[in-house]
């Protein structure tokens, strides 16, 4: 073995050679690094080694320990003992877990197909020059400024039972002829997602108008000439155009989907109609029992359905950088 | 004549798609807008008078007495102070690390740059609870030593909050930033070196001052996202008294917010800064949203 090793080594650098090897070793390709001084050098790696470090400290060790959590029994305290698959299995069973994965895959439907096309929508319509485009655009996007915490209390404005502006104006806010908005589980998920559909909304339009303005003027001329009419100029020349922002917000929409946690929690802590999988984490951290295992597990589940639009966002939005 | 005639009926067709486009936008504007109206028109009736006069009705009294209220029963200065605690050294490191991390990654050519902006692009997408549980842990076993920390942890501290928030956005700020520096046509980096101007100089002093039209984007919009985050103190401070005005919310609620007409008050006060925002730095703010989206 050791021998074999020697006989390689001396192959790859015959002793005659090594000095050669010296002295090309400032290789051209690397003509940025000859031109540093060795305080250069170190300044760069501290000036890229303390983000890192921080990103990696407090993301990506966690990231990878609740991996590695999700297949032991660890309560906090004690040993931390390995059990396989098991918090996988008992998730099957948690009585709580299938309902929050139907709610975040409903959540996200909701975003796809109502949400970010009207945000979409708005954004086509006033891209157009129209009178007072500016004031209907402040409008819409206001709520984008605003904590989900203070959405939530605004809304709640809304849905009250008895104090509420919704049943007030519906009548219903006699004692036992009151709709729960927020109360009924099979009401309250529907209710929250208008709310957060609310802020989506502005959110999606700010970022399409934006790609909207980026479009060549001359593309929509060219297509006018040709013949064609503002609805086939969207569909056949501005559309195609606007591909990486659409795969953006196609990724914003995920994302802010799998992110859903605040107005679940304000409402309810997320129980009772609002779980999610966010909120499953969240209470068994702070809940009188913590179950790190299981949490972990539930936070993988959550990791699992993530990583596939994160990867497919960095490889849309770093393509140049790839090849 | 017939020529005129279908002239005449286009042109009259376009005004009236015209005007149903107008008619659309309104209506969805004052939908829009509906719910702060409410809640704007709430907070200024006492509750008793909406009790006399029902909760949608118009008369009787207005004032500011639910806002004096609330501001003083809830305590709102003594969280807007642990808001500024934590936001304000948390928006200038994370601007000035993300700005050093972008300055290598865009400047210099590294074996790792990809491999960094991904892992950095990655943890910022993915949602915070992922990793709270683990992050709870090493928040409570991580040493800190004093005045930074009272219990020798980051748990329950201001700067662990402060950390995390730094942590979780670099991501995306040097996602934004390092984008904003390629641009930047690389004869300044040669020019540096030509003038004998260390690493340091030139991030300092050519580099940084381009960028400021980014910088001021990424700081509106990181203040705005940090002011308004409600999830990390939750779990991982304890003391209520330490909460961040975003995450107080929820405890004041119930505890001094009793009747609606408070609530409504208090929700306007905690979102009076980032109405600031709204009015005084949208421009800034759409920029900064659109920074890390319209670079395909």
């Amino acid at each position: 073995m050791a021998s074999d090793r020697n006989a390689r080594s001396a192959n790859a650098t015959p002793p005659a050679a090594a000095g050669g090897v010296a002295l090309s070793l400032p290789a051209p390709k690397k003509k940025h690094y000859s031109l540093l001084t060795r305080r250069d050098t170190i300044t760069l790696w501290v000036m890229a080694g303390v983000p890192t470090l921080l990103v990696g400290a407090f993301i990506l060790v966690p990231t990878f320990s609740s991996i590695l959590l999700s297949f032991t029994s660890w309560n906090g305290i004690g040993p931390i003992k390995f059990v396989g698959a098991q918090n996988y299995v008992d998730l099957l069973s948690y009585k709580q877990f299938v309902p929050a994965l139907e709610h975040n895959v409903i959540w996200l439907v909701f975003f796809l197909l109502i949400a970010t096309p009207l945000g979409m929508f708005l954004a086509v319509l006033l891209d157009k020059n129209i009178r007072g485009t500016r004031i209907y655009q402040s409008a819409i996007y206001m709520p984008v400024v605003l904590s989900l915490a203070v959405v939530g209390f605004i809304w709640q404005l809304i849905y009250a039972p008895e104090q509420g502006l919704l049943n007030n104006v519906l009548g219903k806010t006699a004692q036992g002829d009151q709709i729960s908005w927020l109360g009924n589980p099979s009401l309250n998920l529907w209710a929250v997602l208008i709310a957060a559909s609310w802020r989506q909304v502005g959110y999606v339009m700010v970022l399409y108008l934006a790609g909207l303005k980026g479009v060549d003027p001359s593309l929509r001329e060219a297509a006018s000439i040709d013949g064609a009419n503002e609805r086939q100029t969207f569909r056949h020349v501005v559309f195609p155009v606007m591909r990486p922002i659409n795969m953006v917000i196609l990724v914003i929409t995920v994302i802010e989907s799998l992110r859903a946690f605040d107005l679940a929690f304000i409402v309810n802590k997320g129980l009772n109609g609002l779980e999610l999988l966010s909120t499953l984490v969240t209470n068994n951290i702070i809940g009188e029992t913590s179950r790190i295992g299981f949490g972990s597990a539930i936070a993988v589940v959550l990791l699992v359905v993530s990583i596939g639009p994160i990867i497919f966002y960095l490889f849309n939005s770093l393509r140049e950088e790839i090849e | 004549m017939s020529g005129i005639l279908t002239a005449n009926a286009a042109h009259r067709q376009k005004r009236l798609r015209r005007a149903g486009l107008q008619a659309f936008l309104i209506t969805m504007s004052v939908i829009w807008i509906a719910p702060i109206a409410w809640a704007v028109y709430t907070s200024f009736r006492p509750f008793s008078e909406t009790n006399r006069l029902g909760y949608v009705s118009i008369g009787g009294v207005y004032n500011f007495d639910n806002f004096v209220k609330s501001w003083t029963q809830g305590e709102l200065p003594h969280y807007f102070i642990n808001t500024v605690i934590i936001l304000v050294p948390a928006v200038i490191l994370v601007l000035l690390l993300a700005s050093m991390m972008a300055f290598t990654v865009s400047r210099y050519s590294w074996r790792f740059n990809l491999l960094l902006l991904m892992l950095f692009t990655a943890a910022n997408l993915l949602p915070p609870q992922v990793i709270i549980t683990p992050l709870f842990r090493i928040f409570l076993a991580l040493p800190l030593f004093a005045p930074l920390s009272d219990n020798g942890v980051f748990y329950d501290q201001y700067i662990g909050i402060m950390v995390i928030h730094v942590a979780f956005q670099l991501g995306f700020c040097t996602f934004v930033l390092s984008n904003y520096m390629k641009t930047l046509p690389k004869e300044l980096n040669e020019a540096a070196v030509v003038d004998g101007a260390s690493v340091w100089k030139t991030y300092w002093t050519i580099i940084m001052p381009l960028t400021r039209p980014a910088l001021a984007a990424l700081a509106t919009l990181q203040v705005t996202w940090i002011y308004n985050d409600f999830f990390w103190a939750l779990v991982l401070m304890k003391t209520a008294d330490r909460f961040p005005i975003t995450s107080a919310m929820n405890n004041l609620k119930g505890q001094f917010f009793t009747d609606n007409n408070l609530v409504a008050a208090g929700s306007l006060m905690i979102a009076i800064p980032t109405l600031v925002v709204f009015f005084a730095l949208q421009k800034q703010f759409v920029a900064g949203l659109t920074l890390g989206s319209t670079k395909g």
